[in-house]
């Protein structure tokens, strides 16, 4: 590690070396020249340092390929560095047209900046699908999607009783679900409600304070509604039915769900906000102009207008609740059941990915491919809640513009 | 014309945006019938004035309005005054047209909806059919009532908007420039229709255009640097105007 | 017409009118409620941290003589480091908690006594000690440990003296023992830097944020490193010199959709191509901040682009017009003028990086570390994650440790966002 880094300093160098001295060169040549340059001294420069520092770092490349020793790897360095150097320092001229190649350059590396991104999500897709893959070879597919048991914790090696284990992931989606619906239905109305207020009602003094407050809510990472859910909320939820006389536990859908839904309520709000606050006024104002009231403007004539993209605002606050993993992990009790009561203890595709993953990984086994096959899941279906709620948006904001 | 009665009567109304007067004490009396014009020069104050009869301005943050109006002798800025039921019984229509996103049929229904003032869906179909009709648009778009009021043209969307107020059944409507936006065939369509409602309603009506004052009202305030300057009937300010700024207007050297 | 009363005016109306007022004072009340409710949730949560986590920045220390007994630790006297180090310091701290109270004679009490330090603490402070100089063999002098966390926890009065004995963790010995130290000063409660300098430790008077501190800035210097630049290059070239066409359209769609995605797919992404491809090391910062400077990347794009698209056009035009490339138009007009909002929007991207906690699960930054790293190449783990592997300790001391933890990663996160927003109010220019 350490050799790679004092490499890339001895590129570096040589670049800052060619490029002074091909500037001097340039600076004495140019001086001369009677007519207008092309290129200003410093981009010759430049060509020479990206020429010597390009062919040093690909010299540095290739031995990392091959892991030649680092001393011939810096005499590879060196000796391709000064053939550039002096490739470039037989160019300087007033016709040379320096700028181009270096301006060529930097454009090149700003796509290459941005292919990045599109690498990213192709690197999500294929690790996901070729692990996924090797995974449906020992599970069916539909199977995966249709069985009512999952147990994949259980299923070890090739030795022991039951070793395929049970990777019927209904109940996974199942918990998945309840844990989002408890998590919308908590965020969706609150965030819309504070969203209206701040936009219809509030002050811009009140605006001024209740909105940060309200953003503070987003800043929180995740892991800290999970420990507020696991030691705060859980047994303050507990202690209320017992209290009532039920018997709860402190980890369930319910716990989980709830404080989800807190998280969620600044990304619903803020996001509504924006919708609503693109409704033109004029629309307002000819409600108000008929003698409507604030809130009789709001839900019939703003909301109507403003309804594609509060829906675009919930797709995506669903795609964030499936997706939320640290919250489930400490506060969802983990247990695979096929529920629809909220206090029960559920699983959910991140917990599961999270406990797979963690810990010991055998990339043959099915348990750890099959974390794989959830994240596919998960992958695929927050992709398609994000583009629908994308378009939505979009053609939506396209309408008032 | 003189046993008309005064509709709207103001002493000293000053309107200040943020503590910056743009109104410097106005008093006028606004007769119920026929049709009163606002002009002056763009930012005299004759649209925020206009806006002080149905206090529009209230929706605006930082707009104060003081001063007396009366509304059929009733102070409309009492605090005991609802602006809800004064915005009913006064109804405006704006610069831009402004349908709501929703139906052309929910359009006109949406006021006698909120004011409960159809008992039954025959009943509301029969206020929107007569307020349409009365807008001069039923026959275009009698076959499409369910379509969208944000597809029509820009003169059909003028007058969806006026048989919307006219739905709630107003006493007064008021007109902020309403044909700024619109070609001069709508235009022509959009003063014949001020004309017919004028038998009907009290309209005050602001307006740029100097030749669309005289063409349809029968008053015109000349407002400037947010002072009245000169009231009165439409056929003395533009043959015999009393001040001398209003002559420049009129004549076209201020404005 | 104003002779014939309005129809709005009927009694019928006016009735209709109060229920729509009362209407409309119920939907103000629901919106205030629902603020009422986020605020009151936020309240609950800080309080509920604050409230237990304040206390782990105080703990208690003993002040006790020790004395280094030759016999017991280097028989040989050949003061062999290596020797030294296997020695049992165990034994020297018994014996001076004994020598203190001379009275103890039963087997259960004289445990019952030494359990009243940090077991493990103190005899591996003398050892430092001794490895440090081993010269102090043979020497009686004063050392200042911490109590045990049960100790610690009956002093700052969360454990009830007035409980049955055998339902609570410190006995009626140990208590009147505790008592008679305070009095005496021996035991004293003071700052707890352990906290802020030790790294994790399977004792809770013991474990500290060190390691997983100086992880998040290892990681983060990463993330930035790769973020930053990446992301602004990203945007430059989308915003000024992106062909319009469907593969651009298709990189666009794709950064929106990426900034939407899990964030612990792109931990699933790190274990399958970093570390299971690559071959990579698990727990190091250098997988973690890649990890995390994907994720951050789309985030960083959006800010910057929001930032370009607001600088006008005609600063770009007007470097054109005299003659100036389009990168020079760019990258010496254009680019300085959103300096400040792409400094914004980039510092928040690493303020929600540190925060994130499940992709570096997925890499393995969730071991159980007790030594500090020195560089990004060695394992480590970040603040969340260490928060995450506390909050699975019920007992009372790691639930205070574990808040601490999580006030030092708001308080962080303030200051991270509130330089930015500080940033934003100074530098950014109005059009």
């Amino acid at each position: 590690m350490n050799s790679i880094l004092i490499l890339i300093c001895v590129t570096l160098a040589l670049t800052a070396i060619s490029f002074v001295f091909a500037r001097q060169k340039a600076r004495r040549q140019l001086a001369v020249a009677a007519k207008t340059i092309h290129s200003q001294p410093s981009y010759h420069g430049w060509f020479a340092g990206l020429m010597s520092g390009g062919l040093a770092f690909l010299a540095l490349i290739v031995s990392a390929f091959l892991s030649l020793s680092p001393l011939f790897t810096i005499v590879l360095m060196v000796v391709l560095a000064v053939l550039g150097f002096f490739f470039a320092m037989n160019r300087i001229g007033a016709d040379f047209r320096a700028r181009t190649y270096v301006e060529y350059f930097i454009k090149s590396i700003l796509v290459l900046c941005s292919l990045i991104a599109v690498f990213t999500t192709i690197g999500i897709i294929f690790s996901l699908l070729f692990e996924s893959m090797r995974f449906f070879k020992e599970v069916s597919f539909l199977d995966f999607v249709t069985g009512l048991d999952w147990s994949a914790q259980t299923a070890f090696r090739d030795d022991q009783v039951g070793q395929s284990g049970s990777f019927g992931a209904v109940p996974i989606f199942a918990g998945t679900f309840l844990i989002t619906l408890i998590a919308v239905s908590i965020a969706a109305p609150i965030g819309l409600m504070i969203a209206i207020f701040l936009s219809e009602y509030a002050s811009v003094r009140a605006k001024r304070i209740i909105k940060p407050t309200i953003e503070i809510l987003a800043g929180i990472p995740t892991i800290v509604y999970g420990f507020f859910a696991l030691l705060t909320f859980g047994p303050f939820i507990r202690g209320f039915a017992e209290s009532m006389g039920f018997g709860i536990p402190t980890q369930s859908a319910f716990t989980a769900g709830v404080v989800m839904g807190i998280m969620i309520i600044p990304f619903v709000s803020s996001l509504s906000n924006d919708v609503i606050n693109a409704v033109p006024q004029s629309m307002r104002d000819g409600s108000y102009a008929l003698g409507a009231t604030k809130s009789e403007t709001m839900t019939k004539v703003v909301f109507a207008g403003a309804l594609p993209g509060i829906i675009g605002a919930f797709l995506l606050a669903i795609s964030r609740a499936i997706g939320e993993t640290m919250i489930v992990v400490l506060a969802a009790g983990g247990a695979a059941n096929l529920t629809a009561n909220p206090f029960e203890s559920v699983s959910t595709v991140t917990f599961q990915i999270v406990t797979l993953l963690t810990g010991d990984l055998e990339f043959d086994s099915p348990k750890t491919l099959s974390a794989f096959a959830l994240g596919l899941m998960l992958f695929v279906v927050t992709l398609l809640l994000n583009m629908i709620a994308l378009i939505i948006v979009r053609r939506y904001s396209a309408k008032y513009e | 014309m003189s046993q008309s009665k005064i509709k709207f009567s103001c002493r000293d109304v000053r309107v200040a945006y943020s503590g910056k007067e743009a109104l410097h004490g106005i008093d006028i009396e606004i007769e119920d019938q026929g049709v009163t014009a606002f002009i002056g020069p763009s930012g005299c104050g004759k649209s925020s004035f206009l806006r002080v009869f149905n206090r529009m301005n209230d929706t605006i943050p930082g707009c104060k309005v003081t001063g007396i109006v009366k509304m059929d002798g009733e102070d409309i800025y009492a605090p005991t005054l609802d602006p809800v039921l004064l915005r009913a019984r006064v109804g405006m229509v704006f610069q831009k047209p402004n349908p709501f996103p929703k139906s052309i049929y929910d359009n006109v229904a949406y006021g006698p909806r909120i004011h409960g003032l159809a008992a039954n869906k025959a009943e509301l179909d029969e206020i929107v059919e007569s307020s349409l009709t009365k807008a001069g648009l039923w026959d275009e778009v009698k076959d499409r009532l369910k379509d969208g009021g944000t597809g029509l043209s820009g003169g059909q969307q003028q007058r969806l908007v006026i048989a919307r107020t006219i739905a709630v059944s107003p006493e007064v409507i008021l007109m902020d420039e309403p044909a700024s936006a619109l070609d001069p065939i709508a235009t022509a369509k959009l003063e014949e229709l001020i004309d017919e409602l004028s038998k009907k309603f009290c309209i005050v009506i602001v307006t740029h255009s100097m030749a669309q004052a005289a063409r349809i009202s029968d008053r015109t305030a000349f407002f400037h640097m947010g002072n009245l300057i000169e009231y009165d009937q439409t056929s003395n300010i533009f043959t015999n105007p009393t001040d001398s700024r209003t002559q420049d207007y009129i004549t076209g050297r201020i404005g | 017409m104003s002779s014939s009363p309005s129809i709005h005016a009927s009694e019928r109306a006016l009735k209709r009118l109060k229920k729509r007022h009362a209407r409309e004072r119920r939907f103000k009340v629901m919106g205030l409620s629902a603020i009422a409710i986020a605020v009151m949730a936020l309240i609950w949560l800080l309080y509920s941290v604050i409230g237990t986590g304040y206390k782990a920045f105080y703990t208690h220390s003993f002040t006790l003589d020790v004395e280094m007994t030759e016999s017991v630790l280097d028989p040989t006297g050949a003061r062999d480091p290596d020797a030294l180090r296997k020695s049992n310091y165990r034994r020297i701290v018994q014996n001076a908690m004994y020598e203190r109270f001379p009275d103890v004679t039963d087997r259960k009490a004289k445990k019952e006594l030494f359990d009243i330090i940090s077991t493990s603490g103190a005899p591996n402070h003398l050892r430092q000690m001794a490895y440090n100089d081993p010269s102090i063999i043979g020497q009686s002098f004063t050392i200042t440990v911490p109590t045990s966390d049960d100790v610690d926890q009956l002093l700052k009065g969360n454990i009830d003296r007035d409980l049955d004995e055998s339902r609570r963790k410190v006995s009626d010995r140990q208590i009147a023992w505790v008592d008679q130290l305070m009095e005496t000063g021996e035991i004293k409660s003071g700052f707890n830097k352990g906290f802020f300098v030790n790294p994790d430790s399977r004792d809770a008077e013991l474990a500290g944020i060190a390691t997983a501190f100086l992880g998040s800035l290892m990681t983060l210097f990463v993330t930035a490193l790769m973020a930053i630049p990446v992301g602004i290059g990203a945007a430059i070239w989308l915003d000024e010199f992106a062909p319009r066409n469907r593969f651009v359209d298709f990189i666009e769609i794709n950064i929106n959709n990426l900034a939407a995605v899990p964030s612990i797919i792109f931990g699933v992404l790190g274990l399958a191509i970093f570390i299971n491809f690559f071959g990579l090391p698990r727990s190091i910062p250098i997988v973690g901040g890649l990890v995390l400077g994907l994720r951050a990347l789309p985030t960083v794009i959006i800010a910057t682009r929001a930032t370009l698209m607001a600088v006008p056009q005609s600063i770009r035009d007007g470097a054109l017009s005299i003659g100036a490339s389009h990168v020079q138009a760019v990258f010496h007009h254009k680019l300085p003028h959103a300096g400040p909002g792409i400094l914004t929007g980039s510092i928040i991207a690493m303020a929600q990086a540190l925060g994130e906690t499940a992709p570096l699960l997925m890499i393995g930054m969730v071991a159980f570390l007790t030594e500090v790293p020195n560089s990004p190449t060695d394992p480590a783990t970040v603040l969340p994650v260490q928060i995450y592997i506390w909050s699975s300790n019920a007992e009372r001391a790691w639930v205070e440790k574990t808040s601490a933890a999580i006030m030092i990663l708001l308080l962080v996160l303030i200051l991270i966002n509130g330089f930015a927003i500080w940033l934003r109010n100074r530098l950014e220019k109005r059009w």
